[in-house]
Formats: structure tokens, C-alpha cells, sequence
């Protein structure tokens, strides 16, 4: 029989037993596939190129990078032919949960014990930043596809780190200008209260106040935020022009949402995603979307070499499109191969990095480009506007273009930069 | 002072979902001494079963308001047949675990399936406008939330506290072994009352849907303060977790004018306090 005290009495106890067991199990959960992936790779052997990809693959970032950056890196090794320079290439991936401390120890463990020479992906700028720190220490490489902030080619800057695929200067440049130019001069931020976003608001800022606009104010929201009701009425209620959503992945999709719930473009105001992947585009449907300006490195639709790759890539991710970063990822793992090629060893990782900023990149998904002395990897970026649901004619038509910045004025100017690399 | 005003609004929408999630998870404490540690994941279900009946069968909201608290009542039917049946006779803490455990596994497959950022679930057109209250533009779905959370809270308070049925499932509560000697089927009305609690979260599930995007993580980022909400109101009374619930979600959404920052933790601060002073919660029977 139930004993009642127990009952009562117990209950208060268990319930904290299972806060403690969800939140010791949300940080060990998706660990066995970052653990066994790092622990699987053999000890470094002096015959063996081995690629790390390292990001969020269970998250709120997943479809950004995840498990498709991971095919991304296969694809790149498939396509250089399986070896280098006479050594076999292996990719070996983990999780690090949107977490510094996760992000930073595999990074050490990977470069430590697991043989790994380079570390690619890694959404989520403040992991970005403490393994760039991690990479720099013992000497690797780090090509950053997915993080956003601008810092890791800035003050952050480091001579083994590649900034691949975009960054916040990039964004704010391109969709911030964009919308500034076309009369949106008073702005509130909705921001996430990380690296990411509070680097992308400040680099947005700069942008409009250059361009004569004004910010009114900001509200900010811990990462993987699920209800955005009282920042949009704070938005709402500042009377700006623009609600700039400073936020990524599964926060902007939250965000865009429920803007659209509070009537924010119905009653005037406009909606500026500063950050936006194809998956959050499919994962909002056209209908909520449309009309959305946002800035990519790369979209699948743009010619026909990318078309050809984009396809099939979706073949091997049962339909699913490539997003920038997972682009970023491809190309990235095949610039590095290529001057790992030339000096026939991936050991010394800065020597690596400055074979791959001396020669120019030229792959089929970003087209001819150059590598900046502080680690900015330079290449056209592109404005789009969300198609309507009447002028989309695919499962994936999603975009038109506006505007295509030319790589020389897409992103910052090294000199400009801060980094202690670029020289003056 | 129309921030304040239109804050507590939504303060009062969100604590309908924190108090259709503490309900249910009341009502299956109160009868199986279960800590249905499932019950975000099958609030996640309801939303998969909502978007699913759409995009397959095309069926849209208003019939899936009914169909898919049903379906998910009926996986609660059969997790409770099946599985949690068998450990009743242990200690409540092997329960705890096993839908603790069924709550990984099914936004693991649920994740592997759809990915993670989720589906899109459009407004029903009727509500897809939203009201100049003067302090604020007041969507009507999330009035909607509120009317149809509030109802159905109401029922299922009349239903066990002013019904035959529900006098059973009260003294059930208190000696199952005397009920059943007097001819009231007990395991089956234990697998019923699971069922119907969980068809609760699948209930909130269908309402979240057009809110959020239904995404795997869906239950899993509201739980935890649900059950903050269930600790304060006291493990498994009724009433409690309802007020509670609405209470909490004002709390909160009072302290986003005063304070943002605190605004996700003040839950929790309150939780704390609460089982320093009374650790039975705020309606709970002290032992």
C-alpha cells in the first residue's frame, strides 16, 4: 500500500533529484558521439590527415551546420581523392552542445590524442573563440564556417584560424546597409545575449549610424529562447522603423514567427533577419517569410556549378539543401587539402595556414577568391528577398536576388580590422 | 502604464500552457505517484500529431484540437499498459526513470527524423488577426490559448472534484486496495487517468503548434519549469497547479517590466523559497 507521508514528503526530493538528473543528462547526453568520435580517431601518426568537424548536432543550430557539415567535409575528401600527398584522410565529428568549456576540451583532446590537424565548422561564437584559443596553442588549424562574430578576424584574430563563410562585419554591411539605404533609419535590436549576437548588434550599429540612421534600444534573450512575446512588444512599443532579430538558427525562426503573431509588418513595422539560413526559411514556410531581406555567402540556385554540387549533396541528406555554412565546410576542407598537398604535411598548423593564405582559392561553390592576412577568407556576398509562395517553384525556391556585393567591398578592410596580423 | 498591462497579458498566455502541462502532471501524480518525466515530449507529440494530420491527411486545427489529445492519450494507454505498469511496486524513482528515459528517446527519434529546427504550423485563419486592446496588439490565437486553456482547466477540475468518476479517482488516491474491494476496476482506471493526463500536454501541444514551430525540443525547453510550477502548487493538487500556473505566468511576465534579466529564473527563485517554507508546495497536504 502506498505509504501517504512518502508520499508527500518524497515527492519534493525526487522532483529536485530529476532537475539535477535532466540537467546532468542535457550536458552528457549527446557527449558518446562527441566522445567516441574523439576517442575512435588512432593516436597521431605522422601517415594520416584527419578533419574534425566540430559543431552543434542536436541543437537549436543542428540544421545550420550539424550532421550536414559533417557530409560537407566528406564530400571535400571524396572529391580530393580520398588522400594527400600519399596519406589517407579520415573526418571524425562531435558535438559541442553550443558550449565553450564542451567546444574547448574536445578541440584539446582532439589535438592531444586524437590526431586531429584541423577543426572545421563550429557554429556559436563564443565556442568559435575558446577553440580558436585551443587551435592556437597547440598548433593546428581552425577553419570557422559556421560562427558569426567578426572578433575572430579582429581582436581575436589568431595565425591559425581561417574566418570562412561570412561574418557579422559581413552581414550588418550587406543586409544592414540594404535596409538603411532604403529609408529604414530608426532601429530596435532583439538580440541574443551571446558572442554572436551582441558582436552582430555593434556591427549593425556602426553600419546605421554611418548611414545617418539612429538605434532606438535593444532587448535581450538567452540562446535557444522559445517565447519572444514580451521583446516584440518592447519592439513594438519603441516605434522603430526596423526590429533588427540579432539572433540565429532556431531564435530568429522563434522570433520571425511570432512577429509575424503580433502584426510587427502589418502595422508598418519592418523585420530585418540579420542572420538567416535556408533551413530557417524552409522551417517558417514562404508564407510567413516572404519579403524577408537577408544576406548569404552562397545559396544552391545561384549557377549552374552550384546547382550540380547542391544537388548532390541533397541526394546524401534525404532531400535537404545545403546552408552556407555547410557550403563554407565543403570548401573550406578543400582549400586546406590543396596546401596540405603542396607542403605534404599537415603537422605544423601555422605553416599550413600560411600556404593556404598565400595561394588563391578557387573551388565550385564560392567561385575564385583570396584569404585576408588576418584570416578573412574574401568572396562575393549576396542580398536576397524571400520569394512569395506564388513565385516559388520548388520545394527549395526560396530566394531572388537584390544585390551582389563584390568580395573586395564584402567584407572589412584587414587595416580596419584590429588584428595584430594585418599589418597597417 | 500600458508595458505593464500588456506584459502581464502575456504573462497570463504563457502561464496557460505552464498550467495545461501541471495539470496533467498533477492529476497522474496524484493517482499513480508517477513523476511523469514523459510528459514534454508527449506535449511535443501533440504538436507532431497536429502538424502530421495537416501535411499527410490534410486535416487542420479545429479537428485536431480532438483528434490529437486522443492519439496521444492513446500512447499514454499503451506506455502505461506496456511499461510503467510493471514498476509500480518499486520505488517511485524507477518510474521517474523510465519516462525520464522515454522522453530521450522520443525526441531522439523525433530529432533524427525532422531535424531541429522544426515545422512550420500556420494560424487558423479565423484567428490569424490580432485585437487593439489600446495598451497592446493582442493576437486573438493567443486569446484564443488562454479561453481554451482556462475551459478545459475548469473541466477537469469539475470532473474530479464534482463527479462520481471523480470520487473514485480521489479515493483511489488515498487507498486503492479499499476501492478496489469494492468493485471499482483500479488498474483500469489508472491507465485511464494516465491517458487522459498526458492527452492534456498532447491538448497543450496543438495549441502551442501554430505559436512555436514544432520542433523536437519543444517539451523539453518548457518542462523544467513546469515542474517548478508543480513543486509550488504541491505535487499533485489539482487547484494548485492550476492557479499556479496562471500565477507563475503573471510573475513572470511582471517581471520582465521590472527586471528582464531575472525574468527566466525567477521560476526557480520562488521554487527555492517555496520548499524552504512550505515544502508540501503552496496546496499541498503537509505530511
Amino acid at each position: 500500500m502506498v505509504n501517504l507521508a512518502k508520499r508527500i514528503a518524497g515527492p519534493s526530493m525526487a522532483v529536485m533529484v530529476c532537475a539535477a538528473a535532466l540537467a546532468a543528462c542535457k550536458k552528457e547526453a549527446p557527449s558518446p558521439a562527441g566522445a567516441a568520435a574523439g576517442s575512435a580517431a588512432p593516436p597521431a601518426a605522422g601517415g594520416k590527415v584527419t578533419v574534425g568537424v566540430l559543431n552543434d548536432m542536436s541543437g537549436l543550430y543542428a540544421d545550420v551546420g550539424g550532421k550536414g557539415s559533417l557530409e560537407a567535409a566528406r564530400m571535400a575528401v571524396e572529391d580530393f581523392g580520398g588522400s594527400v600527398a600519399g596519406m589517407p584522410i579520415e573526418v571524425v565529428s562531435a558535438d559541442h552542445q553550443n558550449k565553450p568549456d564542451v567546444g574547448a576540451s574536445v578541440a584539446r583532446e582532439w589535438f592531444d590524442t586524437g590526431g586531429v590537424d584541423v577543426i572545421v565548422d563550429v557554429p556559436t561564437s563564443s565556442v568559435a573563440i575558446a577553440v580558436s584559443e585551443a587551435t592556437r596553442d597547440k598548433n593546428k588549424v581552425f577553419l570557422a564556417s559556421g560562427p558569426g562574430t567578426s572578433d575572430l578576424t579582429g581582436a581575436a584574430c589568431s595565425p591559425n584560424t581561417i574566418h570562412w563563410t561570412y561574418d557579422t562585419w559581413a552581414l550588418a554591411n550587406a543586409t544592414g546597409r540594404e535596409i538603411v539605404k532604403n529609408g529604414g533609419d530608426t532601429w530596435f535590436f532583439v538580440t541574443a545575449n551571446y558572442t554572436f549576437g551582441i558582436t552582430l548588434e555593434r556591427d549593425v550599429t556602426k553600419v546605421i549610424e554611418a548611414n545617418g540612421g539612429k538605434v532606438l534600444g535593444d532587448a535581450k534573450h538567452p540562446i535557444g529562447n522559445p517565447d519572444f512575446s514580451s521583446l516584440l512588444l518592447q519592439a513594438q512599443s519603441s516605434k522603430a522603423k526596423v526590429v533588427g532579430l540579432a539572433n540565429a538558427g532556431g531564435d530568429t525562426i522563434n522570433a520571425i514567427k511570432q512577429a509575424a503573431e503580433f502584426g510587427i509588418v502589418a502595422k508598418g513595422q519592418q523585420l530585418a533577419g540579420l542572420l538567416v539560413f535556408i533551413t530557417d526559411i524552409k522551417a517558417l514556410g514562404l508564407a510567413t517569410a516572404q519579403g524577408l531581406i537577408l544576406s548569404e555567402a552562397f545559396y544552391w540556385d545561384r549557377d549552374d556549378q552550384t546547382r550540380a554540387w547542391s544537388k548532390k549533396f541533397a541526394a546524401r541528406r534525404d532531400g535537404r539543401m545545403p546552408t552556407m555554412s555547410q557550403a563554407g565546410v565543403y570548401s573550406a576542407v578543400l582549400h586546406f587539402l590543396k596546401a596540405v598537398a603542396e607542403l605534404k604535411s599537415a603537422k605544423d598548423g601555422k605553416a599550413v595556414v600560411a600556404r593556404m593564405k598565400a595561394i588563391p582559392t578557387d573551388d565550385p561553390l564560392f567561385g575564385k577568391g583570396t584569404i585576408d592576412p588576418n584570416g578573412r577568407k574574401r568572396h562575393p556576398m549576396y542580398v536576397y528577398q524571400v520569394k512569395s509562395p506564388a513565385e516559388s517553384k520548388g520545394e527549395w525556391d526560396f530566394y531572388k536576388l537584390v544585390r551582389a556585393v563584390p568580395a573586395d567591398q564584402a567584407f572589412r578592410a584587414p587595416a580596419d580590422s584590429g588584428c595584430a596580423l594585418a599589418g597597417k | 502604464m500600458p508595458a505593464l498591462f500588456a506584459q502581464l497579458v502575456i504573462g497570463l498566455v504563457n502561464g496557460a500552457f505552464y498550467a495545461l502541462l501541471s495539470l496533467g502532471l498533477a492529476i497522474i501524480f496524484g493517482l499513480l505517484n508517477v513523476i511523469n518525466f514523459a510528459h514534454g515530449a508527449l506535449y511535443m507529440l501533440g504538436g507532431f500529431v497536429t502538424w502530421g494530420l495537416l501535411h499527410y491527411a490534410g486535416i487542420g486545427y479545429w479537428p485536431a484540437l480532438v483528434i490529437a489529445p486522443l492519439v496521444v492519450g492513446l500512447v499514454g494507454v499503451v506506455l502505461e499498459r506496456a511499461l510503467l505498469q510493471r514498476l509500480y511496486r518499486l520505488d517511485p524513482l524507477y518510474n521517474l526513470l523510465l519516462t525520464f528515459g522515454l522522453a530521450l528517446m522520443l525526441q531522439g527519434l523525433f530529432q533524427m527524423h525532422f531535424g531541429s529546427s522544426g515545422e512550420p504550423y500556420d494560424m487558423p485563419r479565423a484567428l490569424q488577426r490580432s485585437a487593439d486592446l489600446g495598451f497592446m496588439q493582442l493576437p486573438l490565437y493567443r486569446a484564443w490559448v488562454l479561453a481554451a486553456s482556462l475551459a478545459v482547466c475548469l473541466v477537469t477540475w469539475f470532473v474530479t472534484e464534482r463527479t462520481q468518476l471523480g470520487a473514485y479517482l480521489r479515493a483511489a488516491t488515498e487507498n486503492p486496495g479499499l476501492v478496489q474491494a469494492f468493485g471499482v476496476n483500479v488498474p483500469r482506471m489508472v491507465t485511464v487517468t494516465y491517458g487522459l493526463g498526458v492527452a492534456l500536454a498532447g491538448f497543450a501541444g496543438v495549441l502551442a503548434a501554430p505559436i512555436y514551430s514544432v520542433s523536437p525540443g519543444m517539451g523539453a525547453s518548457v518542462i523544467i519549469v513546469v515542474f517548478a510550477v508543480v513543486v509550488i502548487g504541491g505535487m499533485g493538487s489539482i487547484m494548485g497547479s492550476i492557479v499556479t500556473g496562471f500565477a507563475l505566468g503573471l510573475i513572470e511576465g511582471l517581471t520582465k517590466v521590472v527586471y528582464p534579466a531575472a525574468s527566466s529564473t525567477v521560476v526557480f527563485a520562488l521554487m527555492a523559497l517555496v520548499l524552504l517554507v512550505r515544502p508540501a508546495g503552496l496546496f499541498g497536504k503537509a505530511p
